[in-house]
C-alpha cells in the first residue's frame, strides 16, 4: 500500500435530519444544516486552499486563505466560518480570492525559512502545498525586517521538536491540544507579531503539562511540531492500517514505513476506537519491537541455573512437546497447563487454548485477565448474561452524567478520556469515586460534581448506599425493572435496610453521606447516566460483588440499553476482552460457555476430535498453589511476566522453581524467564496478523509491518508444539483460525477477516441478527432475558491495618508505562517514568520524618521493596500508592494473596503496609518475607 | 499474631462470607455450586480433605457445602 491520507473535510461533520441545499463553483450539493462552506465544498469535490483548517478541529477562521465570494454577499467571507444556507452559489475561484490568497500566503513565506529541499516536512507541507495551490511566485517583502527565522528550537521532548521559526501561529496545535486532546497545554503567548506557540507559561515541552499525545504534530500543517523519527530516517512512502498493542482502547494506526523501516505511527481517522486520535504510547513508543535486548533465537537449559544455549526452532519445540508428555506421563494428565496471553492476538490465544484442551489433554488454561478483569466477566454475566461491557466508546457523547469508578482514564486509558472530557467540556456531570484525588477530579475545563474518596475496599459499601437512596427516595426507574428485570423486590429491601444508608456506612467508607446522596441523585436522575470503571473496582476481594453492585444500580435508574449509558468496564491490556472471549478461562470454552456443558463440549469434539474434560481446570493462583503442591509440573507461559506481574511475588517465585518445566514465550527475557528452561521468542505486534478486540467489543484487525523477526509466527509454534505432542494442529494464515472461531462462536459466527477488512472493525456479537455488529448491548431485552438483580452484602476484607502496617497500599499504572514496563521501559518513555514513586499524603510523611525524594521502605507482613517517596495531596491520609511498572522496585514484593472471592482476582488495591525512611544500603533492595510454601501468613486480628 | 491459612479454606470461607446473607439451606447450595463450576477437582478434594480432618477453621456453610458436593 502507498501512503495512506485520508481525506480532510476542513471543519468537522455536522450531522442531522435537516439539510441545505447549495452550489459550488456550479457544482450542487446537499449537506446537514450547520455544515460550512469549507466541508460542502469538499464534499463536493472542490477542495478551496486552507492552512488553519482541519477537520478534527472547530473552524477559526485565522489564516485567510479559504475566502471566498457569495453570490449575493458581500465581501470575502472565510468558508470555514461560514455555514452554508439554502440556495447558496459560492465561488471559490474568482480573481478576486486569488488575489487575495497569493497575497496571504506571501507574507506567510516572507517569515518562513525557504529550506523546502532540506526540510524534514518536504513533500507533506501544507504551507508549501499552497504555495503552490494558490500560484504564489514571488516574494516581495525580503527578509531583512523583523522575523522569527533564529527562534531558538525545543527538543526536550524525546520524540518530536519544535521549531518556532517555521512556525505561522495558525493555532491548530494549540486547539488540538484543547479541542482533541483536552489537555490546554498549549497557548499563543503574546500578541501581533510577537505571537508564538507557547507550552505552558514559557515553559519547554518537556516541562509543560504537554502529555505528548501528538494531536499537536498532527495538526501542524508545517515541519514546525515535526516528529524526530522523521528528521532522521525521512518522509515515509507507505502505510499499514492496524491496531495498538498497548492499552484496552485498542487504537487504530497508520504504521508508516520508509521501505521495511518503520517511521512513525499516525493515528487513523477511521478508527473506530479512537477516531484519528492516540496517546504517547501508541503514537511514540514503538522502539521496542527493534530493542536490542529483543531475543530472536530459541533457548533451552537443563536448569534454570544453567546458561541458556541457543537451539534451532525444531529441538525448542520438540523439547516442550517432549518434557510435557513426560510430565504428564510422570505426574498424569493434569499436571501441566498454560497461561494465555492479552498482549496477544485473538488467533494466538485461541491457539494455545485449544492446545491446552487438545493436546495437553485438560483445562489447566488461564489468562492474564485473571488478575485483572476476571470479576467483569462474572459480575456482568450473573446480572446482564455476557461477560462485556454494554457501550461503544462513541456512547459517552450521549451521556448527561458520568460516573468514574475506580479508574483513572487519563494515566489508563488516555484516547477515551479525551473522548470523556470533551463531554464533560459540554455540560455533562462527573462523579469520580476514587480514594486518590485522580486528575479528571479538577484539571483543565473538567471539575468533578463529586468526588466520592471512599477508603479503600469499601465500593461496595458505597455503592450499596448509593442503591438506597435510589430505592428509597423513589428514584427507581419503575417501567424499565418491571418490564426488563428480575429479582428487584429481595435487592430492593436489601438495600433499603437502614445499615446500608449513607448515614449508616459513611464510617465504614469515609464519604460524608450528603455528598453521597447528591452523587446518587445526580446519577439517578440524569437523562442518561454512564458508569466506567477499571481495576479500582475488579482488584478486591469483592471485585464481582462490586462488579454486580453497579450493574443492579444501573437497572434501577433504567440506564441500560441505549446510548448515553451503560456499564462499561475500561480493560487494561489491548487484547483483555478478546483473551477472555476466546476461551482463557479453565471453566470455560470460547465465547463464555462452560465446559461442563455436554452440547457445547460436543461441537468443540467434533471439531477438535479426541474427549474434551469436562471439570474446570486451575486458575493462575491455583497453579502456583498446585506446582507448591508437587501437582502442577509444567507450565506454558504465553507473553506475560507472571513473576513481575502477580501478587506475592515470594509465593510466584516458589511455584515457579518448583515446576520441572517452564516455557516463556515472550519478546525480552523478562521477570519469568529467569525460572524458565526454555524460551521461545515472541513477535511484536508489527510483526502479526491477526485481531483483537477492545474494551467495547471491537474486533480491529493486526496487520504485520514487517516479517517475524524470529523467522516464525506465534500461532504456527505453538500449532508445531501440539502437533509434536502427538495432535496434529495447522493453519496456513491467521484468518483460517478465525475461521474456525467464527465456526464455533455464537457470538462471532458473522466475523471473517474479509469483513473486517470491509467494515475496518466490528463490534460482537456479529452473527446473523446482528451482521455488522452490535456496539450498544441489551438494547431490547438482556442477553440472559431479563436483567437480574443480585443482593450485594458488603463484606469487609481480610486485610486490616495494623498497628504494625498501619497504612493501606493501592497500585495502579502511569500514563508513559504500561504494566511491567517490558516494552515501554525500552523506549524513550522512561523520560518521564525513570522509576516506580511511592506517592503519600504530606501528612504521613511528616510523620514518619519523610521528605520530597526520599528513598524510603515500604513493608507488608509480605515482603517489603525500597523507593522514592513523592508527597502528593492527592492521597487521603492513611492511604499510599505505587506503579508497577519497574523490576528493580518489584512493587508485587508486598501485595498478597487475598483475592476476589469469586475469580480469585487479587487484591492489588488493598495491602495494609508501613513505610519508612530508607537506610542508605538498603536502596534499590527488594525482598520478601520469610513465607514457603502453599500455607501463606495472613494477619488475624 | 499470625497464623497460617492454606489457600482451599481461606477460598472456601471467602465464598461462604459473600454467600452467607442468603438463607442457610440456599447458602449452601450456592457455595456448592460455585467451587462445582469454578474450582479444579484437586482443589475440591483437598477442600473435602479439610473437612474430613475435622473442618478446623472453616465455615460451617463450607461443611454444608461440601456435604452437597460430594
Amino acid at each position: 500500500m502507498s501512503l495512506l491520507k485520508e481525506p480532510d473535510f476542513g471543519t468537522p461533520e455536522r450531522p442531522g435530519p435537516a439539510t441545505v441545499s447549495v452550489e459550488v463553483d456550479g457544482f450542487p450539493v446537499t449537506v446537514p444544516e450547520g455544515t460550512s462552506v469549507m466541508r460542502a465544498a469538499a464534499q463536493a469535490g472542490v477542495d478551496i486552499p486552507k492552512l488553519c483548517a482541519n477537520d478534527s478541529l472547530e473552524a477559526f477562521g485565522s489564516c485567510r486563505l479559504c475566502v471566498v465570494e457569495i453570490d449575493g454577499r458581500r465581501g470575502t467571507p472565510a468558508s470555514c466560518t461560514t455555514p452554508c444556507a439554502d440556495g447558496m452559489k459560492v465561488s471559490t475561484q474568482t480573481p478576486k480570492v486569488e488575489k487575495l490568497r497569493q497575497g496571504v500566503m506571501e507574507l506567510y513565506i516572507s517569515d518562513h525559512p525557504l529550506d523546502c529541499l532540506t526540510c524534514p516536512a518536504n513533500g507533506d507541507c501544507e504551507l508549501q502545498d499552497m504555495a503552490g495551490v494558490v500560484g504564489l511566485r514571488q516574494v516581495r517583502y525580503g527578509y531583512e525586517g523583523a522575523n522569527h527565522l533564529e527562534a531558538e528550537k525545543d527538543t526536550s521532548n524525546p520524540y518530536f521538536d519544535f521549531d518556532p521559526s517555521k512556525c505561522i501561529a495558525c493555532s491548530r496545535c494549540v486547539r488540538a491540544c484543547g479541542e482533541v486532546q483536552g489537555t490546554f497545554a498549549l497557548t499563543i503567548e503574546g500578541r501581533g507579531f510577537d505571537s508564538k506557540v507557547s507550552p505552558g507559561a514559557g515553559e519547554s515541552f518537556m516541562d509543560s503539562e504537554c502529555v505528548s499525545c501528538g494531536a499537536c504534530v498532527q495538526a501542524c500543517p508545517t515541519s514546525t511540531l515535526q516528529e524526530r523519527s522523521v528528521v532522521e530516517l525521512g518522509m515515509p512512502t507507505r502505510s499499514v492500517v492496524t491496531t495498538c498493542a498497548y492499552c484496552g482502547v485498542g487504537c487504530s494506526f497508520k504504521a508508516e514505513l520508509r521501505g521495511d523501516e518503520l517511521v512513525r505511527m499516525v493515528p487513523h481517522k477511521d478508527g473506530g476506537a479512537n477516531e484519528g486520535h492516540s496517546c504517547v504510547k501508541g503514537r511514540f513508543a514503538f522502539g521496542y519491537a527493534t530493542h536490542p535486548d529483543r531475543v530472536l533465537k530459541p533457548m533451552v537449559r537443563e536448569r534454570i541455573t544453567d546458561p541458556w544455549r541457543e537451539v534451532e526452532w525444531d529441538e525448542a519445540i520438540g523439547t516442550v512437546a517432549r518434557r510435557m508428555r513426560e510430565l504428564q506421563d510422570r505426574y498424569g494428565t493434569s499436571s501441566v497447563g498454560a497461561i494465555t496471553s492479552s498482549r496477544c492476538t485473538n488467533e494466538e490465544v485461541y491457539v494455545v487454548q485449544k492446545m491446552v484442551r487438545a493436546a495437553f489433554g485438560n483445562n489447566n488454561v488461564d489468562t492474564c485477565a485473571r488478575v485483572c478483569h476476571s470479576p467483569t466477566g462474572y459480575g456482568l454475566k450473573q446480572t446482564f448474561g455476557e461477560s462485556a461491557g454494554t457501550q461503544d466508546f462513541r456512547s459517552v457523547a450521549e451521556a448527561d452524567v458520568i460516573m468514574v469508578i475506580g479508574a483513572n482514564p487519563t494515566d489508563g486509558h488516555p484516547v477515551f478520556a479525551s473522548r470523556m472530557k470533551r463531554r464533560l467540556r459540554e455540560g455533562a456531570k462527573l462523579i469520580v469515586v476514587d480514594p486518590r484525588r485522580i486528575d479528571l477530579v479538577r484539571s483543565p475545563h473538567v471539575e468533578a460534581q463529586h468526588h466520592l474518596q471512599l477508603r479503600p475496599s469499601t465500593n461496595v459499601a458505597v455503592v450499596n448506599a448509593m442503591a438506597h437512596v435510589v430505592v428509597t427516595e423513589g428514584l427507581v426507574d419503575r417501567p424499565f425493572v418491571d418490564a426488563r428485570c428480575e429479582d428487584f423486590d429481595d435487592w430492593a429491601e436489601f438495600v433499603a435496610r437502614p445499615e446500608n444508608s449513607p448515614e449508616a456506612v459513611e464510617p465504614i467508607t469515609g464519604v460524608p453521606a450528603a455528598e453521597l446522596r447528591a452523587a446518587a441523585r445526580l446519577y439517578a436522575t440524569a437523562p442518561n447516566g454512564a458508569i466506567y470503571y477499571g481495576l479500582g473496582v475488579t482488584e478486591h476481594s469483592q471485585g464481582s460483588t462490586m462488579v454486580m453492585g453497579m450493574a443492579n444500580l444501573a437497572m434501577a435508574c433504567g440506564n441500560i440499553g441505549r446510548d448515553g449509558v451503560g456499564v462499561n468496564p475500561l480493560r487494561g491490556q489491548n487484547n483483555v476482552q478478546g483473551s477472555c472471549d476466546m476461551g482463557s478461562f479453565p471453566h470455560e470454552l470460547p465465547g463464555y460457555r462452560h465446559v461442563s456443558d455436554d452440547a457445547v463440549r460436543t461441537v468443540f469434539e467434533n471439531l477438535w476430535g479426541g474427549t474434551l474434560l469436562a471439570e474446570p481446570g486451575l486458575r493462575i493462583p491455583n497453579m502456583f498453589d498446585a506446582a507448591i503442591d508437587g501437582t502442577f509440573r509444567g507450565l506454558f507461559v504465553h507473553g506475560e511476566d507472571i513473576a513481575q506481574s502477580d501478587p506475592n511475588l515470594k509465593h510466584v517465585t516458589a511455584a515457579l522453581e518448583a515446576m520441572e518445566l517452564v516455557v516463556v514465550q515472550d519478546l525480552f527475557l523478562n521477570e519469568t524467564a529467569k525460572f524458565a528452561h526454555v524460551f521461545l521468542p515472541g513477535a511484536s505486534f508489527l510483526e502479526k496478523d491477526g485481531t483483537f478486540t477492545n474494551a467495547e467489543r471491537r474486533i480491529n484487525r493486526v496487520r504485520a509491518v514487517m516479517k517475524p523477526k524470529t523467522g516464525k509466527h506465534e500461532w504456527q509454534i505453538v500449532s508445531e508444539i501440539a502437533t509434536a505432542m502427538g495432535y496434529a494442529m495447522s493453519y496456513d494464515h491467521p484468518r483460517a483460525i478465525m475461521d474456525e472461531i467464527a465456526s464455533v462462536t455464537p457470538t462471532f459466527t458473522g466475523v471473517s477477516f474479509d469483513l473486517l477488512d470491509k467494515l475496518g472493525s466490528v463490534q460482537w456479537p456479529c452473527n446473523e441478527e446482528a451482521p455488522e455488529g452490535t456496539p450498544i448491548m441489551h438494547v431490547d431485552e438482556f442477553v440472559r432475558g431479563k436483567g437480574k438483580f443480585v443482593v450485594t452484602s458488603y463484606v469487609p476484607t481480610n486485610e486490616r491495618s495494623t498497628r504494625r502496617f498501619p497504612l493501606v497500599l493501592t497500585t495502579g499504572r502511569i500514563l508513559s508505562q504500561y504494566n511491567v514496563g517490558a516494552q515501554t521501559r525500552r523506549t524513550g518513555n522512561v523520560a518521564w517514568h525513570p522509576e516506580d514513586i511511592l506517592e503519600l499524603h504530606p501528612h504521613d510523611a511528616e510523620d514518619r520524618g519523610i521528605k520530597d525524594g526520599d528513598m524510603v521502605t515500604l513493608a507488608s507482613r509480605v515482603g517489603r521493596t525500597t523507593l522514592r517517596a513523592e508527597i502528593s495531596d492527592r492521597m487521603p491520609t492513611g492511604v499510599v500508592y505505587t506503579t508497577f511498572h519497574h523490576p528493580v522496585t518489584g512493587a508485587n514484593v508486598v501485595t498478597t494473596e487475598n483475592s476476589d472471592w469469586a475469580t480469585n482476582c487479587p487484591e492489588y488495591k488493598v495491602t495494609a503496609v508501613q513505610v519508612g525512611l530508607a537506610r542508605p544500603e538498603r536502596h534499590s533492595d527488594t525482598e520478601a518475607s520469610d513465607v514457603t510454601g502453599n500455607d501463606l501468613v495472613t494477619v488475624v486480628d | 499474631m499470625t497464623a497460617t491459612v492454606p489457600s482451599e479454606r481461606r477460598m472456601a470461607n471467602d465464598i461462604a462470607r459473600n454467600l452467607g446473607h442468603l438463607p442457610r439451606e440456599r447458602a449452601a447450595e450456592e457455595i456448592a455450586g460455585h467451587i462445582g463450576r469454578f474450582w479444579d477437582p484437586r482443589m475440591r478434594t483437598r477442600l473435602y480433605e479439610f473437612v474430613d480432618a475435622g473442618a478446623d477453621g472453616l465455615d460451617p456453610l463450607v461443611v454444608a457445602a461440601v456435604k452437597l458436593l460430594r
